[in-house]
């Protein structure tokens, strides 16, 4: 399996570098991006997986970064990443399409553990798109 | 502060006080001296009145006994001759008629001549030929057609008066003469008598009393006399009015003038009393019939009246006075535990805005921490990552900076969970209030503690009371709630002794009580009003954060419900919490806390 292709998007630059170093060390392909209009220039630029995004940002905030990728590019992951420990902005992240959320701050093995399965679902979905084209070649062959 | 508050408390007593004292007096006092007024002045009036109209009457009754005796001698002058008239036989006869007719008012008969001797006599004083020439009545009546004298002693020595006729026959003039009995005369007046002191008499011109001499009045004589006849003087000449009187009697027109009646006071010197007097004039204003009372007895019923409601304004007032008095008290007392509650709540809203805004600052300071923290986590992971390379032996060093790595690690958790409690004590919103059986709750959250239990040596003791009403409340936060209660009291509890947490459940009025006890060290006295405000605790550091009862004193508050804590060091601590039951249902729903699980 290729390299799941992360994009992780927080405003604090130390940490979206840290982060980036020691995710390439466990074999993910990651980029940074240090704000919303960032990380959606990023996400216009190439193909990415999954995308990680701090919630609370200055300027475009996170619901609204989300809103915005889930409209251009519906099949990419977001896993939103809060630092509020209340319900309601991870609910509300979860109803406009978000994969799932953390708590700021996690641990990378946490965050591992949720980029692969959403990966795993991306994957998923993509597969489906492939076999339902393929049905409807082998149904158009058939005419 | 205080001397200050009891000068205000005061000022308000008081003007309470006399606000009240001068609504209720002012109209009190105003009827009062309205009505008494005018209750005074009618009375007086009416009172007046009845004696000026009896005393009227009375002056009319003894004028027409007057003027009837006098009738009676001017037909006998009249009707019968000289002859039979001047012989002591013939006149003993008409006396004699005359006393039957009148029982005993003539004492006597005379025939004068004009000379002023007598020269007939019937009657029983014997006067015999008694010379009057120079008697007052004589000369007085011989210049009149008919003559009634003023009382006198005259020639026997007793109090008597003269009814006298001149008479013309053959050629000479006399005078028939006859005396009418004082004593029957005197009953005329003496019978009006009213109250105590009121009295009549009659007085002349001269201010000799013409009936039973009342000694004790002879200072009110000249009173009298100026207000009867104004003007005259004792020397002036009554006998030219008196004489106009009879004349015009005699012609028939009885001289029934409106009577002059008049009424005025005086005093009583010898008493110092205030004396009415009421007087009306007589026997053509010659004299006066006067009745005088003393003021207190004629008024008696308006005193006695007066008297009364005197009395009952006094004790009106002292009513008054009494209510005054206490309800200002009242008022007061009433204001000033208001003030006292009013200020408590100020207390308290000023608590719970302390603790709100504590609760904000403590989620932006963890807010604000999380990041740094974050990424200093971050970077010692990355410091960890790379010493994995193989270029680094494992050395001692390394060894020991792994050590701290793992340490740094495990000290971010720490400050991880600080900071997921201070946000989740401040938080505000949790939508999902769902209705919890709490004793399904209270079961859940003991089996999750059985662990931690068993591991300090405490064993729980359940007394739930069955069919409790549901509590409107968010699971999670309840489980919170429980869980916190059950950790602290098995915190409380020294693990080599052990003890008991009980946990029990009841009903208590419209409210679901959950007691969470323990057999505890117990809170001293000073920590216990303190036990709910954030960062307050007594563990030892880095085992508590201070937060958990004051999260479960928000979320206990959010749900409109109480907690309140008992403890005695060394016994133990109660924390009961009282969750208002929702209205009347007593049902729990299926799907109720029971199977919600995860804090």
């Amino acid at each position: 399996m290729a390299k799941a292709r992360v994009l992780l998007v927080d405003d604090e630059e130390p940490f979206v570098a840290t982060m980036q170093k020691r995710m390439a060390k466990r074999d993910l392909a990651v980029e940074g991006a240090h704000s919303g209009r960032d990380a959606l220039a990023a996400l216009d630029r190439g193909a990415f997986d999954v995308v990680i995004l701090d919630v609370k940002m200055p300027g475009m905030d996170g619901i609204e970064t989300l809103r915005e990728i889930k409209a251009r590019h519906p099949l990419v992951e977001v896993i939103m990443l809060t630092g509020h420990a209340t319900v309601q902005s991870a609910i509300d992240g979860m109803k406009l399409g978000a994969f799932d959320y953390l708590m700021k701050p996690s641990e990378l093995e946490e965050i591992l553990a949720k980029v692969n399965e959403a990966v795993a679902k991306k994957s998923g979905h993509e597969q489906k798109i492939a076999e339902a084209r393929a049905k409807n070649i082998v149904l158009r062959r058939g005419d | 502060m205080a001397v200050d508050r009891q000068r205000y408390y005061q000022g308000i007593k008081q003007t309470i006080f006399f606000l009240i004292i001068l609504v209720s007096f002012t109209p009190l006092l105003g009827m009062m001296a309205v009505m008494g007024y005018e209750f005074h002045t009618a009375y007086r009036e009416k009172t007046l009145a009845y004696l000026e109209q009896l005393v009227e009457k009375q002056a009319q009754g003894i004028d027409s006994f007057l003027e009837e005796k006098l009738a009676d001698i001017q037909v006998l002058a009249a009707v019968l001759s000289y002859r039979e008239l001047s012989s002591d036989a013939g006149l003993q006869k008409v006396l004699q008629t005359l006393q039957e007719q009148h029982t005993g008012v003539f004492v006597d008969l005379g025939l004068v001549d004009s000379d002023g001797l007598q020269e007939a006599y019937a009657g029983s004083f014997k006067l015999g030929r008694a010379n009057y020439a120079q008697a007052p009545w004589f000369i007085q009546a011989s210049r009149q057609p008919a003559f009634i004298s003023d009382v006198f002693l005259g020639l026997r020595g007793l109090p008597h008066f003269i009814v006298a006729v001149r008479g013309r026959s053959e050629n000479r003039t006399w005078l028939l003469r006859s005396t009418i009995d004082f004593v029957a005369f005197n009953l005329l007046v003496e019978k009006i008598r009213m109250g105590s002191t009121g009295r009549a008499f009659i007085i002349n011109r001269e201010g000799e009393f013409q009936t039973q001499a009342l000694d004790d009045l002879s200072d009110a004589v000249p009173l009298i006399l100026n207000t009867m006849w104004p003007g005259s003087t004792k020397s002036g000449s009554p006998d030219v009015e008196g004489s106009r009187n009879l004349v015009a009697m005699r012609d028939g027109q009885r001289p029934r003038q409106a009577a002059v009646v008049r009424t005025f006071t005086g005093s009583d010197p010898a008493r110092g009393e205030k004396v009415i007097y009421v007087a009306a004039l007589l026997k053509g204003g010659d004299w006066a019939l006067v009745y005088q009372q003393n003021e207190a007895d004629a008024f008696a019923n308006l005193y006695r009246a007066r008297n009364i409601s005197i009395l009952v304004l006094l004790l009106g007032g002292v009513a008054i006075l009494a209510m005054a008095i206490l309800l200002s008290r009242r008022m007061v007392r009433r204001i000033s535990s208001g003030d006292q509650e009013k200020e408590m709540m100020n207390e308290k809203v000023i608590e719970a805005g302390k603790l709100a805004s504590l609760g904000e600052l403590a989620a932006g300071i963890a807010h604000e921490i999380n990041n740094p923290v974050a990424i200093m986590v971050e970077e010692s992971g990355w410091i960890g990552d790379l010493l994995e390379e193989s270029e680094f032996a494992d050395s001692e060093n390394v060894r020991e900076i792994k050590r701290a790595l793992s340490q740094i690690r495990t000290q971010g958790k720490r400050c991880k969970q600080i900071t997921h409690k201070l946000l989740s004590f401040a938080r505000k919103t949790d939508p999902v209030e769902k209705h919890l059986d709490v004793n399904a709750l209270i079961t859940e959250v003991i089996e999750l503690s059985e662990q931690h239990a068993r591991f300090s040596n405490v064993k729980f003791n359940l007394d739930l009371a069955p069919g409790l009403p549901a509590v409107l409340a968010s699971p999670s936060e309840m489980q919170q709630v429980v869980l916190n209660l059950i950790n602290n009291a098995i915190d409380a509890i020294d693990q080599k002794e052990g003890g008991v947490v009980g946990l029990t459940t009841r009903i208590e009025g419209n409210e679901v009580v959950v007691d969470i006890s323990d057999t505890g060290s117990g809170i001293p006295e000073a920590n216990l009003k303190r036990v709910f405000d954030p960062f307050f605790t007594t563990k030892p550091v880095g085992k508590g954060t201070g937060l958990g009862l004051s999260i479960v004193y928000g979320i206990i508050k959010k749900l409109n419900g109480r907690i309140t804590v008992q403890s005695a060091v060394g016994v133990g601590t109660t924390f009961h919490l009282h969750l208002p039951a929702t209205g009347g249902e007593r049902k729990v729903p299926e799907n109720g806390a029971g199977t919600e699980t995860g804090l």
